[in-house]
């Protein structure tokens, strides 16, 4: 398979690259590629010009600022995987990022471009309403930071305006327990449904706890019912039945070949109990 | 009007080229019809079973889902680079001795991304070798021999022993 013909520039920087997104209509960015490149191959996208953002080092790395978590955008599955400093600062990335497609996948694919691409059976966007990431998009006019909450507006689509550019992704660095499980659609890797979970808590009552699912429905949500649920209780494994009953309460859940909205709904319930029970141990 | 061509520099095993090619080019068509080294092997052409993996810059990608331009300026590897100064590369002993294969179409996939799973770390267990070959499918033989051709490949780079001379066994 071939994707159909189109420009190419490789940018240097971010001002390089959104001077380029300015100055051409119809133009894509990639990054890693692993979403693209195939949905180019399939020409389910035809843009006249694709801008590789791959070749920005400022859009790479890992770093921790004011106890804050500070990943760039082009930053690999893969090095988040293998990072000391996600692995202690924020167990719930940690635990998502080896979870994603295969090794290879891992090596190309990014961060940054799995939250942009909003592809409803993503893992990451799970991960970033869990965390309330903020996603820094830079402009013509500098820069604008915008809370997960915020910016996933549909499927495959976000708040990024076709002339701007994510730049990098905050996150809660100080640690907090939280963990992801997903039931993996058996050809693809992607999730039929993925929840991420992250909680405190303290002689065995509960602080805060935030749930999020992906893969069930056009765009991963909070399921804020279960989490009303849970917090301030004492954990039993009656709490987390009675919790996670809620988790699909109101859901109108995707169907396709592979599970029916029924089948993802219950999904959502059998999931949301399962990372409930390992990362509160009940 | 945009370049419909643009220049490219590949090091692929070791040997510099320099070509031109469309953007759309994906790396493993530059590989078999550019380069003619068509030991990399185009399987399902969607991502999914490995078999076109190669090495770029030391990591292992499926090069069906990398196009040409984006391996500007990088160091190639394909399976046509594993032997070395006259003997097989371990892996390529590991998947002989241990019959890690039977009609050999995924082998060149398989074989890249076990040396990506030795150069990080030799001696990974049972398990490690079976989730770092998650993306590489073979229809016929199963994994279990595969899984054993990497364990022997990590022991025999462990003990820094030689590998046989290339020819040494084929067809015996």
């Amino acid at each position: 398979m071939h994707p159909a013909p189109f420009a190419y520039k490789a940018a240097h920087s971010v001002e390089e690259a959104l001077e380029l997104l300015r100055s051409h209509e119809d133009a894509k960015i990639l990054a890693g590629g692993q979403s693209l490149i195939p949905a180019l191959k399939l020409r389910l996208t035809q843009p006249a010009m694709l801008i590789d953002i791959s070749k920005i080092s400022s859009l790479r790395g890992i770093r921790r600022e004011n106890g804050k978590l500070i990943i760039g955008s082009g930053t690999t599955h893969r090095e988040i995987e293998k990072s000391s400093l996600v692995a202690e600062a924020s167990p719930l990335l940690a635990s998502l990022a080896p979870q994603i497609g295969d090794v290879q996948v891992r090596h190309r694919g990014t961060f940054g471009g799995s939250l942009a691409h909003a592809d409803p059976a993503g893992d990451w966007p799970a991960a970033a309403l869990a965390v309330d990431a903020e996603l820094v998009i830079a402009g013509a006019h500098g820069t604008r930071t915008v809370h997960a909450s915020d910016f996933f507006t549909g499927m495959l689509s976000t708040v990024i305006n076709a002339d701007e550019l994510l730049t990098e992704i905050r996150v809660p660095g100080e640690g907090t327990p939280g963990i992801y499980l997903k039931h993996r659609n058996a050809a693809s890797g992607y999730a039929t449904v993925g929840v991420a979970v992250t909680a405190t808590h303290n002689h065995g009552r509960i602080g805060t706890v935030s749930i999020a699912v992906t893969g069930a429905t056009p765009v991963a949500f909070r399921a804020s019912a279960a989490e009303h649920a849970l917090t301030g209780h004492a954990v039993s494994a009656h709490l987390l039945d009675e919790a996670a009953s809620h988790a699909a309460d109101g859901l109108e859940c995707l169907s396709d070949i592979h599970a029916p909205a029924a089948y993802r709904a219950q999904l959502v319930k059998v999931m949301v109990r399962r990372a409930l029970g390992k990362l509160l141990h009940a | 009007m945009e370049e419909t061509h643009v220049g490219i520099s590949v090091e692929v095993n070791g040997r510099p080229h320099r070509s031109t090619v469309e953007p759309r080019t994906l790396l493993v068509d530059y590989l078999r019809d550019d380069l003619g080294l068509t030991g990399t092997h185009i399987g399902c052409d969607t991502g999914q079973c490995g078999a076109c993996t190669v090495i770029v810059d030391g990591q292992s990608v499926k090069s069906c889902m990398v196009l040409a331009v984006q391996a500007d300026g990088a160091h190639v590897r394909t399976v046509e680079g594993l032997a070395q100064d006259g003997r097989y590369h371990a892996v390529q002993q590991g998947f002989w001795e241990k019959h890690g294969l039977q009609c050999g179409f995924c082998t060149p996939g398989f074989m890249m991304q076990s040396v990506q799973i030795l150069e990080d770390n030799p001696d990974p267990s049972d398990q490690e070798i079976r989730d770092a070959l998650e993306g590489n499918l073979c229809r016929c033989t199963g994994y279990q021999n595969i899984v054993e051709a990497v364990k022997a490949a990590g022991a025999t780079i462990r003990s820094g022993a030689e590998t046989m001379a290339l020819g040494t066994g084929v067809g015996a």
